[in-house]
């Protein structure tokens, strides 16, 4: 990463980095790279065909610019990239993009840093790419994120303006994510909302599944073009189905076999977690299949319902994360739609019971034809 | 009494679709009703891991659905050009002064500010204005379930046509209110079959049996 990020694009020509050569010296053989090529073919529901097309396009000299924004975050899908355990081919890959900016990873600090910034946007106008990590606070000017002096708002118009595309990475710079949960004190967007004019991309989840991430950069090297996306302006490849569906526990799902209390023998048996709240039925993500940290795990493989972190306003609408079912507002927080209904199906059985025993009481009802009204 | 029953004569009140669309209706919400709760806050009923408890649950819920959908909208479309007891003019009582002179007749009936028992043929005024506000929450039941349903094909033609409602009520809004519908329907259903039961009974309509049979003792010549 340092290495394309200290070296600025412009005056360095793309003879000093070749992709094969890169490979070689960290000790990735030709096979590990098409196994990538191939994996990233699959990722992305190519047919296999591609593969050579994509490795062509991988190891051509096209090296587009990268600006990496960070605002309002947790700097969470900087770290997935980044710690990873054994280096990939994926973070080679994205090596091979030169990351001209980027503030957790960039060698240079303060003005020198902005000075790159300024210096891609302006000479690679409308060829650049930028990747944005956190949500843009728009309350007040936007005065609530400030990198040298400038608001988010103010850089993120700038430099998002003038992408080729940009690609969020992560809910909060997709939808606002956990910055714009109610009541969203700094009126925080994400990118697509600040910027509507930009071409963006949403990668959104938490964080940013890199295996996804390189695959739409891949997609954008082979193509020229960003993958097809959903009416969230999420890429289909990654977000076209839902969680529930891919998901391991699904036949304990489907068999009635549910876990009720954590640490059970269920829990550990590895049963559905629909009843701890788990939010796979309403949640679309590649997570059962593309795992985190090199497909080691996910939340639900490893015990913990989903949280639904992929959807837009998940904090406000996917909770209680714990529970199936919000509470009713303006009852207590414990009263569920349950307990509300059983009152209200035994009142009017009372209700109607006690009207019965009057009745019951009252013989004197008029059966003259008076009683008949104008009915009808 | 006596001089009632002399001129009591039958009327065909309830066709045979509107019979019909109300026992499929009762059936497929006692169906939908137990297999929903169980799909609300399911109990680990499958012994093993290649049981099928909730996919058969699941699968009689979304057929049951589209049984009580066909049947809903069948009944919405015959109130269009059934007989007169069953039209769709019988469920807007409030839109005529008379009507509304119905549905007062019938609430202090009922609230035991009058003895006068109200006689009408089809429904009374009151019983159909509520059946308006039943047929709207069925119509909300239809929609949030078809498309919470639509969510297990989000490239289908049913996720185009209902998808919009994800994003205006989200999904656990929408989750909450397909469940909270069904407790006000069963508090209905109880209250209906407690009203029929005391009209049966106080009117002496036969209002019970009406509804199997399609026919109501009525007096004298319309
Ligand atoms: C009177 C009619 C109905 C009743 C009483 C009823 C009841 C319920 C209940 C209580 C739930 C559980 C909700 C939760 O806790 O999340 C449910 C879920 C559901 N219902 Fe219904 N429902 C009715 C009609 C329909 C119709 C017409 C459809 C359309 C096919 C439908 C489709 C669904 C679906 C798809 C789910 C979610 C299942 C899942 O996520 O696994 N329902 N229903
Ligand atoms: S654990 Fe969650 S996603 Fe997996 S089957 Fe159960 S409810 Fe669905």
């Amino acid at each position: 990463m340092e290495k394309g990020g200290s070296k600025g694009k412009g005056e360095n020509p793309e003879q000093c980095f070749d992709v094969p050569r890169a490979l070689a010296e960290r000790g990735i053989t030709r096979r590990d790279f098409m196994k990538f090529c191939t994996a990233m073919s699959a990722a992305l529901a190519l047919p296999m065909t591609l593969v050579p097309r994509i490795a062509a396009a991988l190891e051509s000299d096209a090296r587009p610019s990268i600006i990496w924004l960070e605002f309002q975050s947790c700097t969470g899908d900087t770290e997935a990239l980044l710690r990873a355990a054994n280096p990939t081919v994926g973070e080679i890959i994205l090596d091979v993009l030169s990351i001209d900016y980027a503030e957790t990873i960039m060698a240079a600090a303060g003005h020198q840093a902005e000075e790159a910034r300024a210096k891609t946007v302006k000479e690679s106008r409308g060829k650049y790419i930028a990747i944005v990590e956190g949500a843009v606070p728009m309350k007040d000017g936007g005065i609530y994120c400030c990198i040298g002096g400038r608001s988010a708002l103010d850089i993120v118009r700038e430099v998002c303006g003038g992408a080729l595309a940009t690609i969020t990475v992560g809910t909060c710079a997709s939808y606002g994510g956990i910055p714009a949960a109610a009541p969203n004190p700094t009126g925080a967007v994400g990118v697509k909302e600040a910027v509507p004019g930009a071409t963006v991309i949403n990668l959104p989840g938490c964080p940013v599944n890199t295996d996804n991430l390189v695959a739409t950069v891949v997609h954008f090297l082979t193509f020229g073009k960003l993958p097809a996306v959903d009416g969230k302006g999420r890429p289909l490849f990654a977000y076209g189905k839902r969680i529930h569906d891919n998901c391991e526990r699904r036949p304990h799902f489907d068999a009635g076999q549910y876990v009720e209390s954590w640490g059970s023998e269920a829990h550990r048996s590895g049963h559905c977690l629909y009843k701890m709240g788990c939010k796979g039925p309403e949640t679309f993500h590649n997570c059962p299949v593309q795992r985190y940290n090199e497909k080691t795990s996910w939340p639900v493989g490893s015990g913990h319902g989903c949280a639904g972190c992929s959807e837009p306003q998940f904090w406000d609408t996917m909770t209680p994360f714990y529970r199936r079912l919000p509470n009713v507002p303006g009852f207590g927080i414990e009263t569920t739609a349950d307990k509300i209904g059983t009152g209200l199906a035994v009142a009017t059985a009372a209700a109607f019971a006690a009207h019965g025993v009057v009745s019951g009481f009252r013989h004197k009802d008029d059966e003259s034809k008076d009683g008949k009204g104008g009915n009808q | 009494m006596k001089q009632n029953q002399e001129c009591l004569h039958e009327t065909y009140v309830w066709e045979v679709p509107v019979r019909v669309t109300h026992w499929v209706n009762v059936l497929s919400i006692a169906t939908l009703s137990v297999t929903g709760i169980f799909i609300g806050s399911p109990v680990t009923l499958g012994l093993t891991a290649s049981a099928y408890v909730m996919g058969w649950i699941r699968f009689i819920h979304f057929v049951a659905g589209y049984l009580f959908a066909i049947s809903v909208v069948s009944r919405i479309y015959w109130s269009f050009v059934s007989n007169r007891y069953a039209g769709w003019r019988e469920f807007v009582p409030f839109l005529s002064a008379e009507g509304r002179r119905n549905m007062w007749r019938m609430f202090a009936y009922y609230t035991f500010m009058s003895r006068k028992v109200p006689h009408p043929i089809g429904h009374n005024a009151l019983a159909g204005a509520t059946y308006l506000l039943v047929f709207l929450l069925y119509l909300v039941m239809i929609l949030t379930g078809f498309t919470l349903y639509s969510e297990h094909a989000p490239h289908g033609p049913l996720h185009a046509l209902l998808g919009w409602m994800f994003a205006h009520f989200s999904n656990q809004g929408i989750r909450q209110t397909h469940h909270l519908i069904m407790w006000f329907l069963i508090g209905f259903a109880i209250h209906h079959i407690y009203s029929a039961w005391l009209m049966d009974v106080k009117e002496r309509g036969g209002v019970i049996s009406s509804i199997f049979g399609g026919y109501k003792p009525v007096q004298g010549r319309e």
